[in-house]
């Protein structure tokens, strides 16, 4: 998000304008990032069932891609993927 | 309400604490009253729920399973506009403790009535002020009534501070349990178009509207929560002046005069008690008794304890030299009990400040006597003419 304000900008904690929740990226909470392997991917679509955010992305072909502005890195994917298509790595190494 | 006489446009009644309170939440006109009984609270909701049963109060009225929902619902209301009522006691506001900072911090405007009962154990449902103690800090405005007629006046006066659009914080109105909300007193009551007047209808801030989607009560972390608590804390600074303009605005309508603070006989006292709620008359009593016999003393009470009356009442006891502040409650390993705590700091950058002694008494309903208050009051002349205080922490009446 942009500026923040001070506490004489604030009242009640209310957001006033609705649908605005995209403009927080949790991704940068991340520790481990998950990273697909397309190769190995069966499109069984679990991954993208399971993921709590959703920060999996279905496409047209019901192929997976991982929205990383908002996977907070729990590995729920990597753990439920059948064919261990998705690794877990240290957040900046991979 | 079998006696009632005409005077001044106000009716003479006779009701007990409970239905004093239930009376003026009628007249208040309220809109949701979300409630859970728990003695010595009981009679004020089962009086609400008579009102809406009969008619004579449009409401919606919500029995809950728990105190946990019923300030839960209050919370809900209030944000959708409405005007809104609980009460409780005890163990119940104990339950309802996570639910009190919410309904603080995200400005709703609940009127709470708070029969005071001590906390368990052992098990008691008779008078301490554990209860009220116990939410000092979560941003509710706390009155306390001396006696039945105060219960009344100042649930009316609760809704109008608590909605007023410089406020927007909750109240809680104290009664002693069972020596007020079960007593039977003689109070006058304001016709109900009077108290239209008074009280005319909330407009509500920010109401919840389907048609305006919003987000109430968002997550705020390190970015954000320490400004929206600064935000808190200025905007309930606000508070105390909003409060004096409607205890002035009220003395207009029913003819009775509110203080912050009541202050008896302390203008040339050498010392003083500091009492909360129905005790103050006992207070007031004994320092007649005493002054009748030429001894400088004097008594004062707290109608507002959230938020403290500190420069008022800095300025009320100037010259006394030892104050007895007696505490309904006990605070474990603390080096007062709680309205002890906020006297000493009130008088911390005082140059002139009394001798301070902490007298611990009622606790669970145990009568407060007159001999115990003198008792308080040597205690206080002892340590004025010592210039010391040799024994700081006293216990009134105990065995
Ligand atoms: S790591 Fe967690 S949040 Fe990220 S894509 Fe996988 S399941 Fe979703
Ligand atoms: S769970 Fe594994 S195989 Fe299934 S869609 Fe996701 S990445 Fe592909």
């Amino acid at each position: 998000m942009s500026k923040l304000l001070s506490w004489k900008d604030l009242s009640a904690p209310i957001i006033a304008e609705a649908g605005n929740s995209v403009l927080y990226k949790t991704g940068g909470w991340r520790a481990l990032k998950p990273v697909l392997d397309q190769s190995k991917c069966i499109r069984c679509l679990l991954c993208w069932f399971y993921c709590p955010e959703p920060a999996i992305k279905r496409r047209e072909d019901d192929s997976v891609e991982i929205d990383y502005d908002y996977c907070k890195g729990c590995g729920i994917c990597a753990n439920e993927c059948p064919v261990k298509a998705i690794a877990m790595v240290e957040e900046g190494v991979g | 309400m079998a006696v009632a006489l005409q005077l001044k446009g106000q009716r003479r009644v006779g009701m007990t604490g409970d239905e004093a309170v239930a009376y003026a939440v009628k007249q208040a006109d309220v809109d949701v009253v979300a409630a859970y009984p728990i003695t010595p609270q009981t009679i004020i909701v089962e009086r609400i729920a008579d009102y809406v049963h009969d008619g004579e109060l449009k409401a919606s009225y919500v029995a809950v399973e728990s105190e946990h929902s019923a300030l839960s619902a209050c919370v809900g209301a209030s944000l959708a506009g409405a005007r809104v009522f609980t009460a409780t006691s005890s163990q119940g506001l104990a339950l309802m403790w996570e639910i009190m900072w919410i309904a603080s911090a995200m400005r709703t405007t609940i009127v709470m009535a708070l029969a005071n009962r001590a906390l368990s154990a052992p098990i008691n449902i008779h008078c301490s002020h554990d209860d009220a103690y116990a939410v000092r800090d979560a941003g509710w405005i706390q009155f306390f009534a001396e006696n039945v007629q105060e219960a009344y006046d100042l649930t009316l006066m609760a809704f109008r501070v608590s909605e007023d659009k410089r406020v927007l914080f909750p109240s809680i109105v104290n009664l002693d349990g069972f020596i007020l909300s079960h007593a039977l007193e003689p109070l006058y009551v304001l016709e109900d178009d009077v108290v239209r007047e008074f009280l005319p209808p909330k407009e509500p801030v920010n109401p919840i509207d389907p048609e305006r989607p919003m987000t109430y009560g968002p997550l705020a972390l390190f970015d954000y929560y320490f400004e929206f608590k600064k935000a808190q804390a200025e905007a309930f600074k606000s508070v105390y002046p909003v409060i004096l303009e409607v205890f002035r605005e009220y003395e207009k309508y029913s003819g009775r005069k509110y203080e912050p603070v009541k202050a008896y006989g302390v203008e040339d006292a050498d010392v003083a008690v500091l009492i909360l709620g129905s005790s103050a008359g006992t207070a007031r009593y004994v320092a007649r008794r005493l002054r009748s016999k030429g001894e400088k003393v004097g008594v004062v009470s707290l109608t507002l304890y959230r938020p403290f009356p500190a420069s008022d009442l800095v300025a009320k006891l100037k010259g006394v030299k030892a104050l007895v502040v007696m505490d309904r409650s006990y605070s474990f390993g603390s080096p007062g009990a709680q309205l002890f705590m906020d006297v000493a700091a009130a008088f911390a950058n005082e140059s002139e400040r009394p001798l301070l002694i902490n007298a611990i008494y009622g606790l669970g309903g145990r009568d407060l006597l007159p001999e115990h208050v003198e008792e308080a009051f040597r205690k206080a002349q002892e340590a004025a003419r010592a210039g010391k205080v040799e024994e700081r922490e006293l216990w009134l009446g105990v065995r």
